[in-house]
């Protein structure tokens, strides 16, 4: 008969010692995700307060960024910011819709995978890449052809006219939203393709049934019972693009200023730190832009809480339907 | 128009925007890979991997940058990975429903979306300027920083798709949690551990912000940790910016190659995941 | 068994490509960072001097204002700055500077049909364009500058320096100096805010903004003209004189200095007299620390020494103006008085 092996105290002993070791190691890893966001929190906080302290509120509405009479306003980067984001979304969102139904609805079987995995492949293209080719290709092609063309055609409308005036330097506010655009689409259409593929099967084939179109069904179908998806997927799109640094920093123009048109130069935060934070003089000034890293850290936040909190709240009411 | 017709003809400009919306996505990949082959292949020659970054004017290579890159990078996985990893154990094995997860899980996704410049300005206050220099090992901190939100997300969506039946089946068998974890869930789960590990090797292998606090750059060749580090995203940024065409040349070669380096991991990790992964994924 | 052992050399290579960091033997690696305008000619000198002797000098050009925050951090060995500190500055950081080398700053421009030097300017039309007085290149102005010139009705696009820089401080100083309105709605700093135009990063980024951009004028350091055959412009000079930008106007500019008197080294060279003499002239300076710990610092006055023995060669190649020979000895004496290390005098070195 083999001998049953039957674990003595000894060895029950020290598999438990393992086990409190091993279980502390894990919370203490969990623990530690906690600490850096607290950690990143408190140092952002620490090194901005002086700014914070000295501006207060006019530092968010303030435009002037002058280093040499110590007077910092957010209120060109943040603009930047989000108008870059804006421009980058609404050329995105469109642009990923179209392509998540075209790769769940309209193409070929046999040619998904492959489109779907070069849409992908965009993904993996390192951000510094999009900022060179931004420069070097792009800005040409939107000075030269692209901007004179808008300028004559809708510069002289009554409202839009005042988007779209000014020297066509290439790079600047549009240039960086177009380049984002190009960013996260990737994601945005992932995100999308997956959650169209969710739809079940029965909502689509009993629109069919009633006679609906192939449009129909995924405008008036599918695309409802997505609701919840395409928020996620848009807040990710989003959260990338305010975030962004070195494809924007290429081809943003540098410039604290706001202006109406969006064919000026403008700066985003991250761009303006990126920029500036090696050579800032003096504690105002680097406090400054660190206030502006804190600024930027809270706006992603919130902006993922919100995505969050609809997430559950749609969850809840049974994905919007 | 009936409208039955005035339907149809919708349909089909719609599903015809959509596949102009897929051209022109394709499009732009298209153009992005073409501009970064034309003139990527133009700075490849052998010295890009035999000699250091030149001064301006004078020929050289990316040696120290590719280098540099790797060491961090790798590093940066090292350091990080394990931490995810262990951190998303403890999500998946021991704290599933507890209430602490959930607020975990969400400063994860917070931490996975902070801006990186964010992250190289916290190992800047915190490691570089107690230092007294940049150096290397800053560089591969903030890159791990970057790391581990990544691996968790991913570890932990991995070792959830292993069905409780098997954990349940070796506690029956009198084992502990870490020796059930260990010797039947890690195994399980490895394709997909490797899989989340690679992804976040792809993602900061293009990371330039964080280093640009923390590692600096180095004209010259340094295997010493303690010291700045070139890196090739740095180079990239300087170069490509400055007016010298041996230094433009050299920045599309750089970008070229971490585009490809990035693929590379791409593809590996889809091919683990369809050859080793999950059911579902695996094309048998 | 052959999963292991391809994953066991996997692990191998790994580890010995990261021993290879922890184990190296530190660099005698001197590091340095700042000014991007005399880079050309520090990057020039290192290679050679890495060379000759396997030290390296790891200069990062960062921007003036990033190697004067560098050196108060002590995160380098020495800073480096366009724009000099000035005495009292100096005295409460507790820093030395001294000038190595002397350049000249460039207008440099992008107009279709234009070649280098067929362009002339003044201080206050320049003055007037990044003001945004002036907005196109066949302005009355320019012009009048320009009468056998046919200039195109082409939009300016200023370009100017987003970091805080030595280069920028030398240029807004000249026009400060040639133009009220500037020198009150702008003023003169490293770092000034620009009510037009777009900003690049560094002298390079300059550069190449204004070669891509049609109807660009930048200012640059002269080397970056030099190696990339820009199109430069003359300038009228402090006697009326129209000069081009090389080497002997920036000696000409530099000849009347006293540096003797200058406490601190502190001199501004822009706007001299002199019929030859090129109006955006200036040294760049080096800062270290009076005081320090730092091991490489007698590393670094060799190098600085070697060059100012060595190197002016190759600083003329790059049309910089090598110091005067009198001004290195003088510097050298500066260091034997002014700088320790652990307490102790770190020049001449043993």
């Amino acid at each position: 008969m083999a001998a049953i092996t039957i674990p003595y105290q000894p060895q029950l002993r020290r598999e438990a010692r393992v086990e409190w070791a091993f279980r502390g190691l894990t919370v203490a890893s969990a623990a530690l995700v906690l600490l850096l966001l607290a950690g990143v929190l408190a140092a952002l906080c620490v090194g901005g307060w002086p700014a914070l302290k000295t501006f207060r509120f006019g530092f968010l509405t303030h435009e002037v960024w002058n280093p040499v009479t110590d007077q910092f306003g957010a209120l060109a980067p943040l603009y930047g910011t989000v108008i870059t984001s804006l421009i980058a979304m609404l050329i995105a969102v469109p642009l990923a819709f179209g392509i998540a139904v075209f790769l769940t609805e309209t193409c070929p079987l046999w040619l998904r995978a492959p489109i779907a995995s070069c849409i992908e492949l965009l993904a993996a293209v390192p951000s510094i890449v999009f900022g060179i080719w931004g420069l070097f290709v792009l800005a040409p092609i939107l000075q030269h052809s692209v901007q004179p063309w808008l300028i004559d055609t809708l510069g002289d409308l009554p409202w839009v006219g005042k988007l779209f005036r000014g020297p066509p330097y290439g790079i600047g506010l549009l240039t960086a939203g177009f380049v984002l655009a190009i960013m996260v689409l990737p994601f945005i259409t992932s995100v999308m393709r997956e959650v169209f593929l969710a739809t079940p099967r029965s909502l689509k084939e009993a629109a069919y049934g009633l006679g609906a179109t192939q449009w129909e069904v995924i405008w008036d179908v599918v695309l409802p019972n997505s609701r919840a998806g395409i928020i996620g997927g848009m807040m990710l799109g989003l959260g990338r693009a305010l975030g962004e640094t070195m494809a924007v920093t290429f081809v943003v123009g540098n410039a604290h200023r706001i202006s109406t048109s969006l064919l000026a130069p403008g700066t985003t935060i991250s761009a303006s730190i990126a920029n500036e934070f090696t050579e800032a003089v003096g504690t105002l000034y680097t406090s400054s832009l660190i206030a502006l890293g804190l600024l930027l850290f809270v706006l992603t936040f919130i902006i993922i809480a919100a995505a969050r909190l609809l997430l559950m709240r749609m969850e809840r009411r049974g994905a919007g339907v | 128009m009936s409208n039955i017709r005035r339907r149809k003809i919708t349909a089909t400009i719609a599903l015809g925007a959509s596949g102009l919306a897929t051209a022109i996505g394709l499009a732009f990949l298209a153009a992005i890979l073409w501009t970064l082959f034309s003139r990527g292949i133009g700075g490849l020659a052998l010295r890009v991997f035999t000699q250091d970054t030149p001064a301006p004017g004078s020929s050289g290579g990316l040696l120290n940058a590719i280098y540099g890159s790797l060491v961090m990078t790798l590093l940066g996985v090292l350091i990080g990975g394990p931490i995810g990893i262990l951190a998303a154990t403890y999500l998946s094995e021991y704290g599933r429903t507890a209430r602490l997860s959930t607020v975990i899980r969400f400063i994860n996704d917070v931490l996975l979306s902070a801006p990186s410049i964010v992250i190289g300005l916290f190992v800047y206050t915190l490691v570089v300027v107690p230092m007294g220099h940049f150096s290397a090992l800053a560089g591969a901190l903030s890159l791990a920083i970057i790391v581990i939100p990544v691996t968790v997300r991913t570890a932990e969506d991995m070792l959830r798709l292993i069905p409780q039946t098997t954990r349940h089946a070796s506690a029956a068998l009198g084992a502990q949690p870490w020796r059930t974890i260990t010797s039947i869930v890690y195994p399980a789960a490895r394709s997909g551990l490797l899989t989340g590990v690679l992804l976040a090797l792809a993602r900061v292998s293009g990371e330039t912000a964080p280093l640009l606090f923390t590692a600096l750059n180095n004209q010259f060749w340094n295997a010493n940790l303690n010291q700045p580090m070139a890196n090739l995203p740095v180079v990239i940024f300087q170069f490509a910016t400055s007016p010298y065409k041996n230094w433009q040349s050299l920045a599309w070669a750089g970008a070229l190659l971490i585009t490809l380096f990035v693929l590379f991991l791409s593809v590996i990790a889809r091919l683990i995941s369809s050859l080793f992964g999950p059911r579902e994924n695996r094309v048998e | 068994m052959n999963k292991w052992s391809s994953r066991q050399t996997m692990i191998m290579a790994a580890a010995a490509l990261l021993g290879t960091g922890t184990m190296a033997a530190p660099a005698d690696d001197i590091s340095g960072a700042g000014a991007t305008f005399p880079y050309p000619i520090y990057a020039k000198w290192a290679e050679a001097y890495k060379q000759q002797t396997g030290i390296g000098l790891n200069y990062q050009s960062i921007g003036s204002g990033g190697g004067i925050k560098q050196i108060e951090a002590s995160t380098v060995t020495f800073g480096a700055s366009d724009k000099p500190l000035e005495p009292a500055d100096l005295k409460q950081k507790g820093l030395v500077q001294w000038p190595m080398i002397i350049g000249g700053v460039v207008p440099v421009v992008n107009i279709p049909g234009i070649k280098p030097g067929d362009l002339i300017l003044d201080g206050p039309t320049i003055a007037a364009i990044y003001l945004g007085d002036i907005s196109r290149w066949n302005d009355a102005a320019i012009q009048k500058l320009n009468p056998k010139l046919k200039l195109p009705k082409l939009d300016i696009a200023p370009v100017y320096r987003s970091d805080g820089s030595g280069t920028n401080f030398l240029f807004t100083n000249y026009l400060s100096k040639v133009s009220p309105t500037f020198l009150q709605k702008i003023g003169a700093n490293t770092s000034v805010q620009w009510p037009v135009g777009i900003g690049a990063k560094g002298n390079e980024g300059v550069a190449n903004q204004t070669t891509q951009t049609s109807g660009a004028i930048g200012y640059v350091e002269y080397a970056y003209v030099k190696q990339t055959g820009m199109t430069y412009t003359k300038l009228l000079n402090h006697d009326g004189k129209y000069v081009d930008p090389e080497a002997k106007a920036f000696q000409a500019a530099a000849a009347n200095a006293d540096w003797g008197k200058a406490e601190g080294y502190y001199l501004i060279l822009t706007d001299q007299p002199g019929a030859d003499s090129w109006p955006i002239t200036g040294a760049s300076f080096i800062l270290m620390h009076a005081a320090s710990k730092d091991t490489h610092t007698v590393a670094a006055l060799k190098f600085f020494d070697w060059a100012y023995r060595s190197g002016q060669k190759m600083a003329e190649d790059l049309d910089y103006v090598p110091l005067p020979e009198k001004l290195a000895r003088l510097v050298e004496k500066t260091w034997q008085d002014a700088l320790q290390v652990d307490g102790k005098p770190v020049w001449p070195a043993k």
